[in-house]
């Protein structure tokens, strides 16, 4: 169970794929405008990450290591395909709302970095796992910051909801306040790097915080710093 | 010769991804390929019955759609034509606004057999989120300004915005945005009125060009 509790841990927090590694910005700062789309495009790409984990896993006894790229790269766009597919039969609107987004999937960057840093060197349960919780970590992310700048932006939250969850979710809708001039910076990109910048600040901050707490006798504070390509 | 042999090896394990890959991929394809056109169908019949009401037409508004060529078109445009026990009622047809502040604005327009534009909806477009996005019916009804109005002639000096001396309000910030909807519905409802009586003895042909 402490391997599952590790995965959570890292997955959410320690080395949560948008917060830590950077991986897959460009979906994250691009459809962030609203908490609907943010919601919409990290539960495609955490089902990707899912299918393309499990997949590399049961697959890489039998995968030479001088081809295993293009082969993880055919595995996950063939899941991208399919869910987009499975989106536009079943929830046209947000297909619309999310539109490139979703085939850019593809190139999200946590997925093979996921494939490659771990599926492909451990079993498929635990691969499975990582890869909803590495989704779930770049999912609230996404909605953290589509939260922040939906509210920032047009002073509504969950506007659109019934694209994703079905008409009875017309009710989640929030008008926080009526906007006669929208901070309209929130809604374009480099609100998004700018948002996104406070949110990591703030994690650091806290990871400061925890670090200093824990190693109290000594004086001297080091920070680790991890990042990937 | 090694080298030849783990191409041989590599390659079969890599068709054999390829084959797999492309099996799951089609028979999902094929497997959605119904319920899609299906939403693709009540996405734009949808639009359609909120510009020609229920109450104007009894045809299947989605079914009457006819390709037109004309020499206001750079290609070939859906046209969507409406009757009432066989009387023409009105067209609904595909415009382009070419000119908006970030590339093209694809707008659907009703126009009435008397003329009048019965209403205006954008289908897409790429303007800047707060500014130039007003167009969207759900974030602003400015595009119900232009119901139930008519073009005169060529140069009907009320249909511009009102920083050009025409009626309709400009947003804040943003003006290129709705001149380039006004003038594409302008030439949208001059071109429905001159043509529009060929149109409707079209024959419906828009499934049968459908990929």
């Amino acid at each position: 169970m402490n391997e599952y509790k590790e995965l959570t841990w890292q997955g959410l927090w320690e080395n949560n794929p948008a917060l830590v590694q950077l991986l897959g910005l460009c979906p994250l700062l691009a459809v962030t405008s609203t908490v609907t789309n943010a919601l919409g495009l990290g539960l495609a790409t955490l089902l990707v990450l899912v299918g393309s984990n499990v997949t590399v896993s049961l697959v890489r006894d039998y995968v030479p290591k001088e081809i295993r790229i293009p082969i993880f790269v055919m595995v996950i766009a063939t899941f991208v395909t399919m869910i987009q597919l499975l989106l536009k039969a079943y929830l046209f609107s947000l297909d619309q709302a999310l539109g490139i987004f979703i085939p850019l999937i593809v190139t999200n960057c946590a997925i093979i970095g996921r494939a490659e840093a771990y599926a492909s060197k451990n079993p498929w349960r635990q691969s499975a796992f990582d890869g909803v919780m590495m989704g779930l970590g770049f999912t609230l992310v996404l909605v953290l910051l589509g939260a922040i700048r939906e509210v920032l932006g047009n002073g509504t939250l969950f506007s659109g909801a019934e694209l994703l969850l079905g008409d009875w979710a017309q009710s989640l809708s929030l008008t926080l306040f009526a906007v006669e001039h929208p901070l309209l910076v929130a809604i374009l990109p480099p609100g998004a790097f700018i948002v996104m910048g406070f949110i990591i600040a703030a994690k650091n901050k806290i990871d400061a915080v925890r670090q200093a707490r824990a190693v109290k006798p000594e004086k001297t504070v080091t920070r680790a710093r991890v990042t990937a390509q | 010769m090694k080298i030849v042999e783990s191409m041989r090896k590599n390659g079969a394990i890599l068709t054999l991804f390829a084959v797999i890959s492309t099996l799951l991929v089609l028979t999902t394809a094929r497997l959605t390929e119904a319920p899609i056109a299906r939403q693709q169908e009540a996405h734009v019949l949808r639009v359609l019955n909120e510009l020609i009401p229920p109450t104007q037409h009894d045809n299947d508004l989605f079914q009457s759609c006819t390709l037109v060529e004309s020499a206001d078109f750079s290609a070939p445009r859906k046209v969507y034509r409406a009757f009432l026990a066989d009387q023409p009622q009105a067209v609904a047809l595909e415009v382009v606004a070419p000119n908006g502040y970030s590339g093209a604005i694809e707008l659907l327009v009703a126009v009435a057999v008397t003329g009048e534009v019965l209403g205006v909806r954008t289908i897409s477009h790429n303007e800047t989120p707060g500014l130039g996005d007003k167009i969207e019916l759900r974030k602003s009804d400015w595009v119900r300004s232009f119901e139930g109005l008519q073009v005169n002639s060529e140069d009907d000096p009320r249909w511009a915005v009102k920083r050009d001396g025409g009626i309709f309000d400009q947003f804040t910030g943003a003006t290129i945005t709705p001149r380039a909807v006004v003038q594409a519905v302008k030439r949208a409802a001059l071109v429905a009125q001159r043509e529009a009586d060929n149109w409707y003895q079209l024959p419906a042909n828009c499934m049968e060009q459908a990929p």
